[in-house]
């Protein structure tokens, strides 16, 4: 498990922090939280494009998006 | 997510809505500008006496107040603040600078191009280039640190302001100034002008459109939905241009523009820098204030007090015209440079992401 925090930070960098995340764990599931909508639409977008199964989770007024093979 | 066709008819309604104002009377190739439309508002409430320039435009009030609307509906709405508030103001000074050096934001660019402006697909090459600068310092470790949640009162101020604003506007327009002749003196009737921006607002939140974002995430993640939007914008363009017979392709004699190339190259570069530094072109920093970031209200107020700084102290371009080729005075290329030497400071030396752990 390996896992991002990117609550609270602007465009594009919780996309980016989970392009990193992804690139340098290819085998592991990735959990990233952000606080935006449109941060986790975007996160879930990428990971989709690479091909990865996303699910997310709203937890209170933040969201956890785990991303699988 | 959503489906390309949404992407598709999106750039192709947002093109109508430029196509409408245009009709209704905003000037030639400006019909949403973000950049002229601050400065426009910034004029009608005296913050700049450049009398060609002052009128309070709707279509901004509508932005902010359609996207506070639709994210309160969608439960999108979230009053955050504390992620560098003074560079973003900066930023959004420095965005104001370089756009009206250029004369126009990027969303002027598209519609610019769309007209056939041979200057705005000069401009192009340097807002790519500073797009990519702005990428690579976010590759190298670049953030301005996150945003907390706040009062959910904090959010709606700048929305809330604005339209308090505009109601003062429609019933005591005498505390404004506007102009009687040049573009400030163009403009679409209130209410269309206010419906178009709410439209605007509600479609821009929904796609998260953001200039900046159509050469950003091409590049960095290889997504392309809002290159595809932008795409699809221009090409409507060029094609109700055609139509309508006002598609000139040329460098002279497009309405408020100038052919310096360097300094349409050099100011277009600038917001692209601090366009992705910021988050988002100035469009989308409306929409993101709309939406309750606190950030991106103060990068607005930074545009807004840019806005009057560049005409207050004769930083903003003239456009040619037939006795002058126009294009930035001394104070404007000083002013530029000055600002976008600050903004690559800022971009390789303001770091500190350390998010990802095991």
């Amino acid at each position: 498990m390996f896992e991002v925090d990117a609550r609270g930070l602007s465009c594009p960098e919780p996309v980016l922090l989970t392009q990193m995340a992804m690139k340098e764990n290819d085998d592991d599931i990735i959990k990233v939280y952000v606080s935006e909508p449109y941060c986790y639409k975007n996160v879930e977008k990428y990971a989709k494009s690479q091909g990865r199964k996303v699910e997310v989770k709203e937890i209170g007024s933040e969201f956890e998006v785990i991303i699988t093979k | 997510m959503k489906s390309r066709g949404v992407y598709v008819l999106s750039g192709i309604v947002l093109a109508l809505i430029c196509i409408v104002l245009i009709f209704a009377g905003n000037p030639g190739n400006m019909a949403f500008c973000i950049a002229c439309f601050i400065r426009d508002s910034a004029g009608a409430l005296k913050l700049h006496s450049a009398q060609v320039v002052q009128y309070f435009r709707p279509e901004i009030v509508g932005l902010l107040l359609g996207t506070f609307i639709i994210a309160v509906v969608k439960k999108e709405y979230r009053s955050t603040a504390g992620s560098s508030p003074m560079i973003r103001f900066f930023l959004g000074f420095t965005m104001m600078v370089g756009a009206l050096v250029f004369l126009g934001c990027p969303l002027r660019m598209l519609i610019r191009m769309g007209a056939g402006d041979l200057n705005a697909w000069v401009g192009f090459i340097g807002f790519v280039l500073g797009v990519l600068t702005g990428v690579y310092a976010l590759r190298k470790g670049f953030s301005l640190g996150r945003s907390y949640e706040t009062s959910k009162i904090s959010g709606a101020i700048l929305p809330v302001m604005w339209g308090i604003i505009f109601v003062v506007f429609l019933f005591v327009p005498s505390l404004f100034v506007f102009s009687e002749k040049g573009p400030g003196s163009m403009h679409a009737p209130v209410f269309i002008a206010l419906l178009c921006g709410v439209a605007f607002g509600i479609i821009a939140q929904r796609i998260r459109l953001c200039t900046i974002g159509m050469i950003r995430d091409a590049v960095l993640t290889k997504t392309y939905d809002l290159s595809i939007i932008a795409a699809v914008f221009v090409i409507s363009l060029i094609i109700f241009n055609a139509i309508n017979g006002s598609l000139k392709i040329s460098f002279s004699g497009q309405p408020i523009a100038h052919s310096m190339h360097l300094w349409n190259i050099l100011g277009l570069y600038t917001v692209g820098l601090a366009g992705v530094l910021a988050g988002g072109c100035p469009l989308r920093q409306i929409i993101l204030a709309g939406q309750g970031s606190q950030d991106a209200a103060v990068t607005f107020i930074g545009m807004l007090v840019g806005a009057a700084v560049c005409h207050n102290f004769s930083l903003a371009s003239a456009a040619a015209s037939a006795e002058s080729l126009g294009g930035p005075s001394i104070n404007g290329k000083v002013g530029l440079i000055c600002c976008l030497a600050i903004t690559l400071i800022i971009a390789f030396s303001v770091k500190g992401r350390k998010t990802v752990r095991k």
